[in-house]
């Protein structure tokens, strides 16, 4: 790995303890990731930029920055990127998945707060993590409480820009979204100084459209019956989409993809036959986060589809390229970002369930895992309708909670491996 | 071919040596998990092997949060999947099985003998086995003592459901000079509150089977059927239910 010590330094980074973190992840990585067999080659690209995950997109970040250009972070899916990208900035999601960082954010935070809460401003207040220094500015949602408040408490150390999602989805609600991305627009041409017109839009929607177009193209090839890629190895690359530049991860998915075809001919599957096919549902996966995936595969289980913000609520449905002044390609944008996105943020929220039952047959699940971030109150609540209704539907589910720590692995272990068990009956 | 069951759990290990064609239990082992279950596996294959029997006679399964402790058996399956075929074995094919173990309580719905739904309670001690060893331990007497005071006492509430909590609420009803016997039938009853409602979150009614350490506890079983409104049944072979499904399921 390359040194970065200087450019961290000059980020301000508390680099002794952001070198604990260096230190931890290749051995996590090796384990969770390096370990698995017969890994598609097109891999070696998302080895390398997690190997130097705080270095090489970063240092693209500090060029960019050097060059006058700003830098956008975000945390939630709702929140259009195509904006910032139009405006000239590039948008990276922010790291939340590590427990390295919760008890930074518990200093503020109380401790009954979602993890991938705390973790983010953890990163934050511990300057211990390059993407957290380099944003110019934060864009913040109110898709739940902790995260509303948590703002509050971030906005005292950094700029942060707050976008007021509706909760429901009425005609009304469709027309704040619209005005809150009519807001966001404005926000991110006095910030870049650069006009947002119809031509940097679309070109914005269809670059981020092909970034979707690609994980699609992927995540069909696990509908077959042989998957020539491990669920791990998706939810990586997912993952890594958060926060990579957009044109070059298209490129590189879509290079793996051409391999997947080749495989996908030759009937080679990563998995055992036989293997129980299941569909997690739930709260994000951050990057690190890995942990679920990781006791279902080394289970002999195949995760299939993510019905996740970290999965295909990221990408399945893409923004409508027809519009051709700004104010049609924000309708459209409010379209994709609000109708396409089935949150438990939103009340009702039955097409989350009408999803997960759609995409249960499509990519053939056997069983439903719902995985929630503990101290996520919506998606726990939520968890009564999931259970129900796919009870109803004929389809198993096993709810399951979990936090960033490894505390709980034995118990997930015996959870999940009584559910594959049940499903091998 | 003898069929082997062994269930390490967090408190208790158990091992049962079913007959050739799995219908008969030959002999049946309860000893402490201790502190090191590799070291309790080897004294239960030591006294498997003081039948007479040989190694290749028999077929091991092995189960429990110490499972995968045991490097001599032949497989390895949840304690889920045996505790329901274990509990089927004993009280019949459709069952409600209710598993109250020292770490942690189950609920795992049988249909024709088969799994086919399962909750756990979450990451906590309270309405387990944990809860009622951790009030025995704070008034001084073993479970046994405990559960012979708890039939003679009146329920009082103990409002507490976290175990730390709750052992503190109990030091300060011993100050208040509450009987010890009320504050331990309170207990069981704050345990039987606990799994009943674990319980009702899975839509079943009636055919309750109750499985675990707490099958010759009768107060336990009594109330759980009261709050359950269905009666609860079980036998005192029910503690090796999950030993005796791991047999039944060796291949």
């Amino acid at each position: 790995m390359a040194d970065y010590h200087e450019m961290w330094e000059k980020l301000g980074m508390d680099v002794k303890t952001h070198d604990l973190l260096c230190e931890a992840l290749p051995g996590a990585f090796g384990d969770v990731y390096l370990s698995q067999e017969n890994r598609p080659e097109g891999m070696d690209y998302f080895n390398m930029v997690v190997a130097e995950i705080h270095g090489i997109r970063p240092a693209e970040l500090v060029e960019h920055k050097k060059n006058g250009g700003k830098v956008v972070g975000t945390f939630c899916i709702h929140v259009p990127d195509e904006i910032p990208v139009a405006a000239g900035a590039i948008s990276t999601g922010l790291c939340s998945g590590s427990q390295f960082w919760v008890p930074g954010g518990e200093k503020k935070l109380p401790a009954a707060t979602c993890p991938l809460i705390k973790a983010s401003l953890g990163a934050r207040f511990d300057r211990t993590c390059p993407f957290f220094r380099l944003a110019d500015m934060f864009v913040g949602e109110n898709t739940c409480d902790g995260k509303k408040k948590a703002w509050e408490i971030l906005a005292e150390d950094a700029p942060v820009y707050v976008m007021d999602i509706p909760q429901m989805k009425r005609p009304k609600d469709y027309e704040h979204w619209a005005d809150e991305i009519k807001g966001y627009l404005k926000k991110c041409e006095e910030l870049t100084g650069n006009k947002v017109t119809p031509e940097n839009l679309r070109s914005a929607i269809v670059l981020l459209n092909k970034k979707r177009k690609a994980l699609q193209r992927l995540s069909d090839f696990r509908k077959l019956e042989n998957i020539p890629i491990s669920g791990k190895d998706v939810l990586l690359i997912t993952q890594i989409a958060f926060y990579d530049d957009p044109a070059r991860i298209t490129a590189q998915i879509n290079k793996l993809c051409d391999e997947l075809e080749t495989r996908a001919k030759n009937g080679v599957s990563v998995f055992k036959k036989g293997a129980k096919r299941i569909l997690l549902t739930g709260t994000p996966l951050s990057i690190p986060n890995w942990k679920v995936h990781h006791i279902i595969e080394t289970l002999g289980g195949a995760v299939v589809c993510e019905e996740m913000c970290t999965g295909i609520r990221y990408y399945e449905k893409c923004v409508d390229e027809s519009g051709s002044t700004v104010d049609e390609m924000i309708k459209h944008l409010t379209e994709r970002y609000m109708g396409a996105i089935h949150c438990a943020c939103f009340t009702p929220n039955f097409e989350r369930i009408d999803d997960i039952k759609r995409l249960a047959e499509e990519y053939k699940a056997d069983g439903v895992i719902d995985m929630n971030l503990k101290f996520c109150n919506i998606y726990d609540i939520e968890g009564h309708f999931v259970e129900r209704e796919l009870k109803k539907a004929g389809i198993p589910v096993l709810g399951i909670e979990t936090d960033y720590t490894d505390q709980d692995a034995e118990q997930l272990k015996t959870r999940i491996g009584a559910f594959l068990e049940m499903l091998g009956n | 071919m003898l069929y082997v069951g062994i269930d390490i759990g967090s408190t208790a290990a158990k091992a049962v040596i079913l007959s050739d064609d799995k219908s008969r239990i030959i002999d049946r082992k309860l000893m402490p998990s201790g502190w090191n279950s590799r070291q309790t596996a080897d004294d239960l294959l030591t006294w498997l092997l003081s039948h007479g029997y040989s190694r290749e006679e028999l077929k091991i399964t092995a189960t429990g949060y110490g499972r995968v402790s045991v490097p001599y058996a032949d497989s390895t399956l949840t304690e889920i999947t045996c505790h329901g075929k274990g509990a089927a074995f004993l009280g019949g094919e459709n069952l409600t099985v209710i598993d109250i173990g020292g770490q942690d309580t189950k609920v795992i719905v049988l249909s024709r003998g088969k799994v086919v739904d399962f909750v756990m309670n979450d990451k906590c001690s309270a309405g387990t086995g944990k809860f009622l060893e951790v009030m025995a331990n704070r008034m001084g007497v073993t479970l046994q003592e405990f559960f012979s005071m708890a039939e003679k006492g009146h329920e009082i509430k103990i409002s507490s459901m976290c175990t730390v909590f709750a052992e503190s609420e109990i030091v300060s009803l011993m100050g208040l000079g509450t009987p010890r016997e009320d504050i331990a039938c309170g207990a069981v009853g704050s345990v039987v509150s606990k799994v009943s409602t674990l319980v009702s979150r899975k839509s079943v009614s009636g055919g309750y089977y109750l499985t675990g350490g707490f099958c010759e506890c009768p107060l336990l079983v009594e109330k759980l059927g009261g709050t359950l409104g269905s009666e609860v049944r079980t036998c005192s072979d029910a503690r090796f239910a999950g030993a005796i499904g791991a047999a039944l399921l060796g291949k």
